[in-house]
């Protein structure tokens, strides 16, 4: 007989039994099960060239309906999620997603327009665009916005390449090869840059966990492109020089990119625009409740400075003095579609519902709270693990768990060691110079109970690093599955479902 | 004080014991380090709204645009009207998929990395092709990356694309091309054999924008011959009756996934399919989730190949993505699980049969002709007695929508794509505007 | 403690090789391949083509990080290790045995002098190693 698995319910910690594993579809076919949904007669065949009909076979699962929706309802309660628990994943943002903005975004109305459609036939969503356009541009300090890019990182390139474009226009762009990034910067800044065909350098941090701003100065030269710069920072701090290292970036002739997954701490706090800042990109997964899919849909609009918009990716959404909205023309010197359509409609759907919503007071309320969240939770865990760089933080904070390491229990073996207590690891191993890093974020819309719940938990941990190492390195033992084997996974890859031989 | 933001769960008690335990009587005292002049601008952003405000107000909007469903309807190419079963978005959208990220903790994320794992192993069975990724952004910039990827793999820096691949995904690949500076050649699909020389891909698209079969096979064997990659450009529905790209020599085969169970939402969140040979995976963008087993031994799923992404190679990353459509690539699961072989091919069946039929009735319009010389699948395109811009737009008086033209420098026309959604009452509207609107201004030039 | 043995020489980057006449086998250490942990995936030159003294030959990966690999000395390949590309935890298990990644025919003996004392790269990771390691 097989044991009874068991997972934690977050915050009260009961034990329940896990959702049994489920077979892969493959599995469960039956040659001659179908639903039917669609019919279609075998005669439009003949209208295909003998030459062009599929040849090889097509063995796709075989299944009915009733079936097909067991199967993804037992996979969905294999998860953790934002509507199952707190999921305080540093840098991510994974606040309460709003059930409104999924209704609308699924109405008639916005989910069953093409984007070839004449602008006349889509009046209200280019008129939605339009504000989410100047609400962005508002909301950052800046004063145009490109609601194209799909994700964080798919703006940060678009804008690379807009300061190529730039730097291009006023003649320097062959000379102009080095992007300029912090220690603690995210993986898909140097990628990004890397896309643009530039060279990266890496400026270290100062002992407060700013970017070094000797170490900045020296790094900047006429062959900068640009900084990339996430503020507050991947320690969750506000750079306390900020100006002074837009200053110096500029004076070289170079760019300030803003990484914005770390908007949620800004929101009626500061407006990145004030602070130096020639553009920013917005996460409306992060900051504005878009949900995050599993890993994605995300959006990435980007806001800049007037001096970046004619690089901007068409098409933009313009009003015309009759009160119609429009595509605009294309710019002469903007550097094209890095996409195509308009952006990721259905979530800008769901961000501009979400700003409408909460207002100007309620979105400024909102990052108010989660920098006081972040807060309280640091204040009852700094005597359990070391703290990065101790000073206030913003909507997030690094711990450490050097010290766990050296009883015998690493980041990892503490992350899971949460699972069994019902929570959502935090990151881990992030930002880079952080050694056995821990990044928190509660975000503004978990109760205080449960941040109560979470730091109990987190002490627990720590306590049983100290007395019983052995038993954090063997969790996760109340969960779907324990640790897997990410080894086996790498060197010999199964990607795909094989027939069994 | 009560709250502006109605999802915080915080009373003014609460924030006070909060405040307390930080040791602090405001917030702004942790704001130590913001310049004094740029702290709690005023934004001018609107007021709040309750949920019934909010959800009239974007009722309002919604109703101002024109859904698919509200009459004749023949847009396609990328984005395609298709139906959706009920369950599709009532599985895709459960909240413990919804609400979950990338699934970093694979003990607690086994949903959404056995549905990806699913979305692998059904692409990779439609398209013929060994390895799947868990997704791209859309079809233009899964077009862009593997252009990227053929780059990387053969160390040159020309690419050359047919003129016939939808005009949205050149663009995007030209605009990515500025970045490392690579050359993008445009020719007829024709003379894509021709220029293989020297490149370090061929990307062609087969059914073409305009609907066209394409014989792929030449144009994959020319590319390796030269040394090069062939990147072929496809359709999840046209696979199911087509020979598929792994079947016709394709080292990389890119596509929209919107038709797969995903709405059309004015051209996003879509799904960029993305999959290549076994030999070249070490060079693919995106995330891959591959089978393993856990400490007791049991089967599970795991993000895999992850030395490629940018968290860990950073600079030296095969590509920057990091956020996806991982949803969208489990809702096309849930599509092609209810579907099942018998209804993916009697849905793209239905599209070519009325494509058919819908092109000769046309055909027989004075002045129309299908524009395509060979053989064509589930749209195609229609030479017509007026610029095809200006027919579009009369078309559209009538509430009839279709495409023109789709930016090809040296076609004019409109372009039908039909579905099985395409009602015979649709056709007839269609027809007989066409005919209405084609003799007045025959009418109008003859009275010149 | 790493294993180094003594009669092996090595390079800062942590490759050794083994120097047999004119052949030289080529792998990485010990010290390496704990660094490293579990290694996946080792990508190495093909046969017949020619590596150059500490220029990159190939990449070396764990599950969550990749380290290039630098030749330790210039020459033609003339054989790759197929073992170790099938089954990578030979990097592992015996990175001085058939955990070797490829045999080269040395261009120039003298790179040899260039290269550590097994004393020499002992101090070396002792330094590195009191230096917290990569």
């Amino acid at each position: 007989m097989t044991a009874i698995r068991t997972q934690v319910v977050p915050d009260s910690g009961v034990k329940t039994a896990a959702p049994a594993l489920e077979p892969l579809l493959s599995e469960i076919h039956e040659a001659g099960r179908a639903g039917r949904h669609v019919r279609g007669s075998e005669d439009a065949d003949a209208l295909i060239p003998n030459e062009f009909r599929r040849r090889a076979s097509l063995d796709l699962p075989e299944i009915t309906e009733p079936q097909v929706v067991r199967h993804f309802t037992h996979l969905a309660q294999l998860n953790y999620a934002v509507d199952t628990g707190m999921y305080p994943l540093g840098s991510c943002t994974m606040k309460y997603n709003p059930k409104v903005n999924d209704r609308i975004a699924a109405l008639a109305g916005f989910a069953e327009i093409h984007p070839r459609q004449d602008d006349d036939t889509i009046q209200g969503a280019l008129r939605l665009m339009f504000e989410l356009q100047e609400l962005l541009a508002k909301l950052t300090g800046m004063d145009a916005a490109t609601l194209q890019p799909a994700a964080g990182a798919h703006a940060e390139f678009t804008a690379l390449l807009v300061f190529k474009a730039y730097h291009s226009k006023r003649g320097d762009a062959a000379r102009r090869r080095r992007v300029i990034v912090p220690d603690t910067a995210h993986g898909t800044n140097p990628a990004s840059a890397a896309m643009c065909g530039y060279t990266v350098t890496t400026v270290k941090s100062d002992s407060r966990g700013n970017i070094d701003l000797a170490s900045l100065k020296a790094a900047l030269g006429d062959d900068v492109v640009g900084l990339m710069l996430t503020n507050p920072n991947t320690l969750g701090l506000f750079e306390e020089r900020l100006r002074e290292v837009c200053d110096a970036v500029h004076n070289a002739g170079g760019l300030v990119y803003g990484d914005g997954a770390n908007m949620n701490a800004l929101l009626g706090v500061a407006r990145p625009g004030d602070l130096g800042f020639d553009c920013i990109h917005i996460n409306v997964h992060k900051t504005f409740s878009t949900p995050h899919g599993a890993g994605g849909p995300g959006a990435g609009p980007l806001c800049v400075k007037a001096k970046l918009e004619p690089f901007l990716p068409h098409p933009r959404i313009t009003r015309d003095t009759d009160g119609s909205y429009r595509r605009g023309p294309t710019p002469p010197d903007s550097i094209g579609r890095v996409r195509s359509f308009f952006g990721n409609f259905g979530v800008l759907v769901r961000a501009y519902t979400y700003m409408r919503t909460l207002g100007e007071e309620g979105l400024a309320e909102a990052s108010n709270d989660a920098i006081l969240a972040a807060n309280y939770l640091l204040a009852q865990l700094r005597d359990s693990y070391d703290v990065a760089f101790d000073r206030p933080c913003m909507h997030e904070f690094v711990l450490s768990a050097s010290r766990q390491r050296k009883q015998g229990a690493s980041a990892l073996d503490v992350a899971k060691a949460l699972i069994d207590e019902g929570f959502h690891p935090p990151t881990v191993y992030f930002p880079l110079v952080v050694p056995e890093a821990l990044m928190i974020e509660p975000t503004e819309t978990e109760p205080r109970e449960t941040l109560d719940a979470f730091a109990a938990a987190m002490v627990r941990v720590a306590e049983r690093a100290k007395t019983d190492p052995a038993s954090v390195k063997a969790a996760p033992l109340h969960a779907p599955l324990a640790r897997l084997d990410e080894v086996s996974a790498a060197r010999y890859p199964r990607l795909r479902w094989q027939r069994p031989t | 004080m009560t709250n502006s933001n109605p999802y915080s769960p915080h009373t003014d008690a609460d924030r006070a014991a909060m405040l307390k335990r930080v040791g602090i009587k405001s917030v702004d005292e942790l704001l130590t380090a913001i310049p004094k002049d740029a702290l709690r601008p005023k934004l001018g952003l609107p007021a709040g709204m309750s949920e019934i405000e909010v959800q009239t107000h974007l009722e309002a909007l919604a109703a101002r645009n024109r859904p698919a469903g509200a009459g004749p309807f023949f847009i396609g190419g990328p984005v395609q009207r298709r139906y959706i079963p009920a369950a599709v978005p009532v599985l895709a959208l459960r909240g413990e998929f919804l609400t979950a990220y990338t699934p970093y903790q694979p003990e607690v994320s086994q949903g959404t990395l056995q549905a990806v794992f699913e979305y692998q192993s059904l692409l990779s069975e439609l398209l013929a092709m060994d390895v799947v990724n868990s997704s791209m952004y859309d079809g233009s910039t899964a077009v862009a990356e593997a252009a990227f990827m053929a780059v990387r793999t053969t160390g040159r820096k020309k690419v050359v694309v047919a003129r016939e691949v939808f005009y949205q995904f050149r663009d995007t690949l030209r605009t990515y091309a500025q970045g490392p500076g690579l050359e993008v050649r445009e020719v007829p699909t024709r003379d894509l054999v021709a220029n293989a020389e020297g490149a370090a891909c061929l990307i062609v698209q087969h059914p073409d924008s305009f609907g066209a079969l394409v014989d792929v096979r030449p144009i994959a064997e020319a590319a390796h011959a030269a040394g090069g990659l062939c990147v072929q450009v496809t359709e999840p529905h046209a696979s199911a009756l087509l020979e598929p790209p792994g079947g016709l020599g394709a080292d990389i085969a890119v596509g929209e996934g919107q038709p797969l169970g995903i709405p059309m939402s004015l051209g996003g969140p879509h799904l960029g399919i993305f999959a290549a040979r076994e030999a070249l995976v070490r060079q693919m963008p995106g995330r891959i989730v591959g089978e393993t087993k856990d400490a007791r031994g049991t089967r599970g799923f795991v993000n895999t190949l992850q030395t490629r992404e940018q968290h860990i190679r950073r600079e030296k990353a095969t590509s920057n993505i990091c956020t996806n459509e991982a949803l969208a690539a489990i809702t096309a699961a849930a599509y092609l699980a209810l579907m099942g072989p018998t209804g993916l091919r009697a849905a793209a069946r239905t599209g070519v049969a009325k494509a058919h039929a819908l092109a000769a009735r046309l055909s027989s319009v004075p002045g129309c002709a299908v524009a395509l010389d060979g053989p064509f699948f589930d749209r195609f395109q229609l030479r017509t007695p007026v610029p095809g811009r200006d027919l579009k737009h009369a078309l559209a008086k009538e509430n009839v929508l279709v495409d023109d033209g789709l930016h090809h420098e040296e076609r004019d026309g409109i372009v039908i794509q039909c579905t099985e959604m395409t009602s015979d009452s649709d056709a007839d509207a269609l027809v007989s505007a066409v005919e209405r609107i084609t003799a007045g201004t025959r009418e109008t030039v003859a009275a010149r | 403690m790493s294993t180094v043995p003594n009669d092996l020489r090595y390079s800062k980057e942590h490759e050794w090789v083994r120097a047999d006449g004119d052949v030289a086998t080529i792998g990485i250490t010990h010290f390496a391949q704990e660094q490293l942990g579990d290694v996946v995936f080792v990508e190495l030159p093909e046969k017949g083509s020619t590596v150059r003294q500490f220029s990159s030959l190939g990449v070396v990966e764990s599950v969550k990080a990749a380290s290039d690999l630098y030749a330790p000395i210039s020459g033609e390949v003339i054989e790759r290790n197929v073992k170790v590309i099938e089954k990578p935890e030979l990097v592992n298990s015996e990175p001085y045995g058939n955990g070797w990644m490829i045999k080269v025919r040395l261009a120039d003996k003298g790179e040899l002098n260039q290269l550590l004392s097994p004393t020499d790269y002992r101090s070396h990771i002792g330094e590195t190693a009191g230096a917290g390691g990569d």
